[in-house]
């Protein structure tokens, strides 16, 4: 079937067999392979879209579901240079093996937008959905927390 | 970001962060190619049997099937294995494990493989199957492999040091135990995968998530029967391994199918169940204890058998038990000592490395005793670990002179001096009702490189490309762990260039040397130096051109600078471009080997170890954490969590505390929740929504210091930080509880499950 939708902020259009996976389509027939699969099975996270600004896990969401909605993956988090959860991951060394980190950022980027201000408690409820196996989670949290006091000043 | 120069010892960040962030890293996962070929694996489904019929021919008849492929169709020895082939690609005869592969398809796309897969009716006549370690030493066990001469024992071997029987007579006090420690899984997230296809040259290219790739060649090599000429292996960053992805997973299948894909790339990629069934394991591990001590707390004497199922294969399962027996004392003064180990088959999922490589097994064990032993003298537990503290100069349990860095004493003293400890029993005070608090400790070391037996050897190679940039080629992959920024910072601090002109060639087995696994906690120590004496060179001969170029007699006055060399005396420059240009294309590259130190002591013990044991190098930690335990229904909150660990001098801050984070959360997992469960070799929990691995919420605030050393063998005075942290954890949870509630476990995990039953007991003996 033809799907349409906004992709990354841009117009797509795909001819898709309705019963593939989004997380196939962003990977295989778009390139977009920024989104990471884990588990296959919603556990790990790892494969975390916006869509309509919320998170949600590809594995789990098949092609039709994306008609007509806006997706954000990790290469379109940010139109110019650095999302600030991307420039603090960096700087405050969330980052190892890096195969969690696309889905995280997109968990932590959902959890910003409904609570700007989270304490550490709610920052690890926040991502108690995307599972790391590499950094014990803390320079997460801290590049987590350092965004919203970052874009607290900046207000 | 500006232009900085990477040096050793800041808090650089990772150079792979930023691709890492945008998701334009390309892991071995992320490669397809047009006109991609799907491959997967029929799996035996049975523990152990003798394979009656592969039938192919439905599978073959499904439209979009391009091949399928069996036991028959491998050429070459059809064996891979790190130390013993004596794992099959395909199984042609027997089956030894549910994960064995048994056919091999190649389908159009993923539903037609997953079709054909089924399609495959594979016939297989059941054996008894040996699924403990007793089944397997028993005198009429089946065997699992019929052809190993010691038939179900892969390796039995024994570490001796001074006469433990008679000393243990001599002890005021002998304190006996037995614990069980279970399987572990990796789960990295990425899991295992890769791409291959034939080239017109006959060659096969493949690109894979490997710990490995050189070993790899070898193993494709030997198990294919492919010249070596005609295999090059690209290994890309991991999405996580910690050892394993070190060892043969997809890497023959997937050659062995692109030369039944007409030039077409062929792509593997196991699911998550998939990577359970089939992928290696931590050893379960079965440890019996007896250690005799003086009455004021001096330990005397120990004696231990330690039993290792590997499972199916060996993979490394006879170097594992090595490791877990040359750890066996702790990082203690034992000067008696007799350590047994015994490490078999089984048809069991297969065991091999990782992180904490046998140690974080026997970890658990030695602190257990002394946590006995202290509640027996009624001494307080951390005076009691730092009276029996290795000190430089020592020898350990193996009888091994340390001559090097020993920091355990003071890593000990730091968490003594630390407010975690000296206000314990204030914090302890605040638990709420049916609730009790406990503070533990557990002293823990790792050691690092290959040990005796297998050269510990990196090449590395460095050049001044024609754009004037510097360019380091890695041959020993990063995984997650880091290595490849500390090659940055040594090229940096060497060749004083900025960030944005040190690129990174990742490991490619016709670009890159060989330099040994990702594994052991060895690859910035090995590479790094085998890297900085190739800086040092290729820093001499750019100085040494400049000097012709520049009209310079004597290379005092030159100084390499970024983008430029300058002489210092006439303020002459010139630039790196000009340089390159200058230079022929063999004069800008520069190619150093090194090799890890080893053991001189002439040890008349362990001699049945052909390879990896002893080791003279090791990493120390010490860890304290306060946990609560909720006696309504037994369950561990781990609410703080202190590190101290002495790995040499610290080469990047950052890096490291990355590495004792990581460690500490996969090691709580192990501590709290984490057991492959077997029933008959079949794994139950095969997923992450029934094998638990710690979320965010699961692992505490953690403060990690490094306790300064300087390991004069090292690259800048470091030791490896990789694996140390995992062996913490555990004991000092085991300790903690015993400070809460004054139970005792033998058997890990701790779970809510097996704390809950301990304190019914309580209970019920008034």
């Amino acid at each position: 079937m033809i799907i349409n939708f906004l992709l990354n902020g841009k117009k797509a259009t795909i001819n898709a067999e309705p019963n593939r996976r989004a997380v196939d389509i962003l990977r295989e027939d778009l390139g977009l392979t920024g989104t990471k699969e884990g588990c296959g099975a919603g556990e790990c996270g790892a494969c975390t879209i916006l869509v309509d600004g919320e998170s949600r896990l590809s594995c789990l969401m098949l092609a039709a579901q994306l008609a007509d909605r806006e997706i954000t993956t990790i290469e379109g988090i940010s139109d110019d240079g650095l999302h600030p959860l991307q420039d603090a991951f960096i700087s405050h060394g969330a980052i190892q093996c890096g195969f969690c980190t696309p889905g995280m950022i997109l968990s932590a980027a959902t959890l910003l937008k409904h609570n700007p201000h989270p304490t550490r408690a709610d920052i690890r409820t926040g991502l108690s959905g995307n599972l790391c196996r590499c950094t014990g989670y803390q320079k997460i949290v801290d590049a987590v927390e350092a965004t919203s006091r970052r874009e607290e000043q900046a207000k | 970001m500006n232009p900085y120069i990477p040096e050793i010892g800041k808090p650089v960040s990772r150079v792979d962060a930023a691709a890492k962030v945008t998701g334009t890293e390309k892991y071995a996962v992320d490669y397809y190619g047009n006109n991609l070929v799907w491959s997967g694996v029929r799996r035996a489904g049975i523990a152990h049997g003798r394979i009656r019929l592969v039938d192919t021919a439905a599978a073959l008849q499904l439209p979009g099937v391009v091949a399928v492929l069996t036991g028959k169709d491998v050429p070459g020895t059809n064996r891979q294995g790190i130390v013993h082939k004596d794992q099959p690609v395909l199984a042609l005869e027997k089956v030894r494990h549910c994960g064995d592969a048994v056919a091999l398809v190649l389908a159009e796309d993923r539903a037609t493989l997953q079709k054909a897969l089924s399609l495959i009716h594979v016939e297989i006549e059941p054996l008894p199957g040996i699924f403990t370690v007793d089944d397997a030493l028993s005198p009429d066990a089946p065997l699992v492999h019929e052809e190993h001469p010691q038939g179900n024992v892969l390796l039995k071997a024994t570490i001796q040091k001074g006469d433990a029987p008679s000393a243990m007579k001599g002890c005021d006090i002998v304190l006996e135990e037995t614990f069980h420690v279970p399987v572990q899984s990796h789960t990295f997230i990425e899991t295992e995968n890769g791409v291959a296809w034939q080239q017109e040259d006959g060659k096969v290219v493949l690109v894979v998530s490997t710990q490995a790739p050189f070993r790899d060649k070898w193993e494709i090599n030997h198990a294919l029967g492919l010249p070596l000429d005609k295999l090059q292996i690209i290994g890309p960053y991991l999405g996580g391994a910690f050892g394993g992805k070190d060892g043969a997973t997809v890497q023959c299948l997937l050659v062995l199918a692109a030369l039944h894909a007409g030039g077409r790339r062929v792509k593997m990629w196991w699911d998550r169940e998939e990577s359970f069934i089939a992928g290696y394991k931590r050893h379960a591990v079965r440890m019996h204890y007896r250690l005799g001590a003086r009455q004021d707390g001096t330990l005397q004497a120990l004696s231990c058998r330690l039993y290792y199922d590997t499972g199916a294969y060996a993979h490394l399962g006879g170097e594992v038990m090595a490791l877990g027996m040359e750890h066996a004392g702790g990082p203690y003064r034992i000067p008696h000592t007799l350590i047994e180990g015994w490490c078999v088959y089984t048809n069991n999922p297969i065991a091999g490395a990782m992180r904490g490589f046998g140690v974080a097994q026997v970890s658990f064990a030695f602190e257990q005793m002394m946590n006995k032993l202290s509640a027996k003298l009624g001494m307080d537990a951390l005076e009691l670990r730092l009276k029996n503290a290795l000190r430089r100069g020592d020898q350990n349990t193996s009888g091994v002179t340390l001559p090097q860095s020993t920091g355990i004493e003071d890593c000990l003293s730091r968490v003594q001096q630390h407010p975690l400890w000296r206000d314990r029993k204030a914090w302890k005070q605040g638990a709420g009702k049916f609730h009790k608090r406990g503070v533990g400790v557990a002293a823990v070391f790792n050691s690092m490189g290959y040990g005796r037996g297998l050269p510990d050897s990196a090449l590395a190679k460095v050049e001044l490309t024609q754009a004037g940039c510097i360019r380091i080629y890695s041959g020993v992959s990063d995984m997650g762990q880091g290595n490849t920024t500390a090659f940055v910072q040594i090229a940096g601090q060497i060749l004083c260039q900025e960030h944005t002109a040190i690129e990174l060639v990742q490991p490619d087995t016709e670009r890159t040397l060989p330099s040994g696994s990702a594994a052991a906690s060895r690859t910035t120590y090995t590479y790094g130096n085998a890297l900085i004496k190739a800086c040092e060179e290729l820093r001499h001969r750019l100085t040494g051109r400049a000097a012709l170029m520049l009209l310079a007699d004597t290379l005092d006055d030159l100084e390499l600078l970024p983008g430029r060399v300058k002489n210092l005396a006439s303020g002459r420059e010139i630039p790196l471009t000009a340089l390159a240009a200058m230079m022929p294309p063999e004069d800008r590259v520069c190619i150093s080997q090194f090799l890890m130190p080893v053991v001189r002591d002439k040890l008349d013990t362990g001699k049945e170890f052909v390879i990896g044991f002893p080791h003279l190098l090791f990493s120390y930690a010490a860890h304290l954490v306060c946990i609560e335990v909720d006696e309504l229904t037994g369950a561990i909150d781990v609410q703080a969590y202190l590190a101290t660990t002495e790995a040499g001098s610290v080469l990047n801050p950052q890096a490291f505390e990355q590495q004792v984070q990581g460690a500490i959360a996969q090691g709580i997992g192990y501590a709290l929740s984490e057991e492959v469960l077997l029933k008959e070799g079949h794994i139950v929990n095969n997923n992450f929504a029934t094998y638990i691995i710690p979320g965010a919420l699961d692992v505490p605030e953690m403060i990690s210091l490094s306790v300064a050393a300087y390991e004069p063998t090292g690259p800048y005075g470091m030791k490896g930080v990789g694996e140390v942290g995992m062996n913490g954890p555990l004991p000092a949870t085991a300790c903690a509880l015993i400070d809460a509630c004054g139970i005792h476990m033998t058997r890990s995990p701790l779970t809510a499950q097996r704390i809950l039953a301990e304190l019914q007991k309580q209970q019920e003996t008034p």
